[in-house]
């Protein structure tokens, strides 16, 4: 007896929907295990870890606050990552985008009265996340330079220049060595609607209809698709790949700086220590969990929060680390890429045979 | 003379791990496999080692234990992205996402109790470097012998590797796999226990690399010790063109710039602390842009043909 997969003719769609919610299972299995081996109650953990991230309306609410920039981010690197460009430039985008929204806000207010404070800080934000993460794509189409490192060596530069500022020439005066700059006014504040949760969720939300639309009906879409499954088909189609690309990619990098202003205008309201903790690179996670379809990031950023901000409270309750919450995370992943072979192949077993059968025509 | 000695030896103590690292990752490579793990494979390295070490007084089993744990990772990813024929880049990543927080977990889970469960601020034996004191005093010549263990392990490795990939029948072979699996596989290699193979040796060096820093070069644990190392070494991968002989500059480069970010922040200059701490990530950025150009001018291809894609006899 032996095993084959064999190429399935369709992408199958139960198996679409159905890895994810499997991997996510294996996941709490696996750091059941792991909680078992350093003496934690596994169904304690989990019980606070739900009631600390969904039970309470505080939790709740700050389970918000955590997918809004994964939502934001997630969406970004699943637009790049449909094209195969991967980006996990994410961090240093939202990092970017924070520090220009900043930027504006604090120093800006002479120019943009009034509301539009917000408006200005928010743009500037989309703009500095879409010109960082162009740099890599024009790197990547112009000369083929590998844009996974690129994007990755650029978030340790964006994020060294934040510490700089808001360590040296942003710094509060008045802030008692405190490593963050003023807060800025309240005409650049993001309006709250539970707890610290902001309007941002319903901005998050909205976009990953309108992205999915874009890439569903819109030529453009289309255009998107056909580079991601074959660059060399799309030439012959003549489509303007490289050009494409570039805007895909700057795309993407407006949504995570847009993640990155929501962060200082709703949260913070000032550039401080904490605004790169990681979305960036959880952000692979919420793309690769919604299997790249912006319709199912917010629903798998609102579970990862979750996660997230459960970890925060079990650290609190029974002690164990924070970092609980990313290595369950990180689990995830494991069942996921193990389980994706499904939904393009299926598991075949197969008699020995006196004759090794024909092999079959090629699906591709 | 002494200032010249004293950069030397900290360029080649801080280009240790890279360069281990650098051949491992080229190994695995050469066999078609990417490998983006190294930075989760470095920190479980050295968290390992180090906890280890900690706890058994023996540097021997602080290595082995990360052996054993860059083994495992890397085995992980030669079955997800071989049997499970996964994507090659998100396997890497994820990798390197789960060892990030893990190895954050594990050093706030494995210490003893006195330091509240935390590994961060202990101390634990060094690994020490070999040569005899006499040797010490002759300048310049001691840098490259005033070294540990690791660093002489590497000595050895660079020609071997070389000889290996170049020279050999089995080098032959795992370059074959990387460059067309279908013509390997029909020549009647298994390039599927190659692609294991490799994998597997290719994360036990990135592992050492990763016991260097927490046991000799910063020693001790603190949080994402690696500091970005790990991409550092996917890029050098690219500058050495996936020939290990070339690995050593690329290392001695970044381990140069290490040592000069020392000296200057030494010797206070204005230049503010975080722009002196971005020269390796810009480093990295020129270097990928200027061999990327160069490659292309020169016609030349580094990389193995087959690199990142999955090989499946059934479907061709």
């Amino acid at each position: 007896m032996k095993f084959v997969f064999e190429k399935r003719k369709s992408t199958s769609v139960p198996a679409l929907i159905l890895v994810p919610l499997i991997s996510f299972a294996v996941s709490l299995v696996l750091t059941a295990l792991l909680l078992a081996v350093f003496g934690a109650d596994p169904f304690k953990t989990y019980a606070a870890m739900a009631v600390g991230a969904f039970g309470t309306s505080h939790g709740f609410a700050e389970t918000l606050v955590k997918a809004i920039p994964l939502m934001m981010t997630g969406l970004g690197v699943a637009i790049a990552f449909r094209l195969k460009f991967w980006n996990i430039g994410a961090e240093g985008q939202l990092t970017l985008g924070g520090v220009a929204a900043a930027g504006v806000a604090l120093f800006m207010e002479h120019y943009f009265p009034g509301r539009s404070l917000l408006f200005a800080a928010l743009f500037g934000g989309l703009i500095a996340g879409a010109l960082w993460a162009g740099i890599p794509a024009i790197l990547k189409t112009a000369l083929k330079v590998d844009e996974t490192l690129v994007t990755l060596m650029m978030n340790y530069i964006a994020i060294l220049y934040s510490e700089f500022l808001y360590y040296g020439p942003w710094r509060d005066p008045k802030g008692y060595g405190f490593p963050g700059s003023r807060m800025f006014s309240a005409n650049a504040w993001l309006p709250r609607i539970m707890g610290r949760a902001h309007v941002g969720i319903w901005v998050g939300i909205a976009l990953a209809v309108i992205l999915w639309l874009v890439l569903r009906r819109t030529r453009w879409g289309f255009e998107l698709q056909i580079i991601g499954a074959s660059q060399k088909a799309a030439r012959y189609q003549g489509i303007a790949v490289e050009r494409n690309i570039i805007l895909a990619v700057m795309l993407s990098g407006a949504l995570c700086g847009l993640a990155g202003a929501f962060e200082i205008t709703g949260i913070s309201h000032r550039l401080q220590q904490g605004l790169s903790i990681g979305y960036g690179y959880t952000a692979i996670i919420v793309a690769w969990m919604s299997q790249l379809n912006p319709l199912a990031v917010p629903f798998v950023a609102i579970a990862l929060a979750g996660l997230s901000v459960g970890g925060d409270q079990v650290q609190m309750v029974m002690g164990l680390p924070a970092a609980m919450g990313v290595v369950m995370q990180g689990l995830i992943l494991f069942p996921m890429l193990a389980g994706s072979l499904f939904t393009e192949y299926r598991l075949l077993i197969v008699k020995p045979e006196p004759r090794a059968a024909c092999p079959e025509p090629s699906q591709e | 003379m002494d200032f010249l000695t004293s950069i030397l030896t900290i360029t080649i103590r801080a280009g240790t791990s890279l360069t281990i690292a650098t051949i491992g990752e080229i190994l695995t490579e050469r066999s078609g496999i990417l490998n983006l793990g190294v930075e989760g494979i470095m920190l479980m390295g050295a968290i390992s080692a180090f906890a280890a070490v900690f706890y058994s007084h023996s540097i021997a089993i602080g290595l082995l234990t990360a052996v054993g744990v860059g083994g495992l990772l890397a085995l992980l990813h030669a079955f997800l992205t071989t049997t499970m024929r996964a994507n090659q880049v998100v396997s890497g990543l994820s990798i390197t996402l789960f060892g990030t927080g893990f190895s954050s977990f594990l050093g706030q889970r494995l210490g003893p109790a006195s330091n509240n469960f935390r590994l961060v601020g202990l101390r634990a034996e060094r690994i020490v470097p070999l040569a005899p004191e006499w040797v010490k005093q002759i300048p310049i010549i001691s840098a490259f012998f005033n070294q540990d263990i690791i660093t002489y392990l590497v000595y050895i490795l660079l020609p071997l590797a070389w000889f290996f990939l170049y020279k050999t029948r089995p080098g032959l072979w795992l370059r074959s796999v990387g460059e067309d699996p279908q013509t390997a596989d029909a020549m009647g290699i298994d390039v599927t226990k190659t692609r294991y193979l490799y994998t597997i040796l290719g994360g036990i060096m990135i592992a050492l690399g990763g016991a260097h820093l927490s046991l000799s070069y910063t020693p001790g644990w603190s949080e994402n010790i690696t500091g970005g190392r790990g991409w550092i070494v996917i890029a050098l991968v690219i500058f050495s063109m996936w020939n290990p002989a070339r690995a050593v500059w690329g290392a001695l480069l970044f381990g140069g710039i290490n040592a000069v970010q020392f000296r200057l922040q030494a010797s206070g200059t204005s230049i503010p602390a975080n722009f002196l701490n971005m020269m390796p990530y810009i480093g990295t950025i020129i270097v990928l842009v200027v061999m990327t150009w160069w490659e292309a001018l020169s016609k030349k291809v580094g990389a193995p043909a087959a690199l990142g894609t999955s090989y499946m006899r059934e479907d061709k």
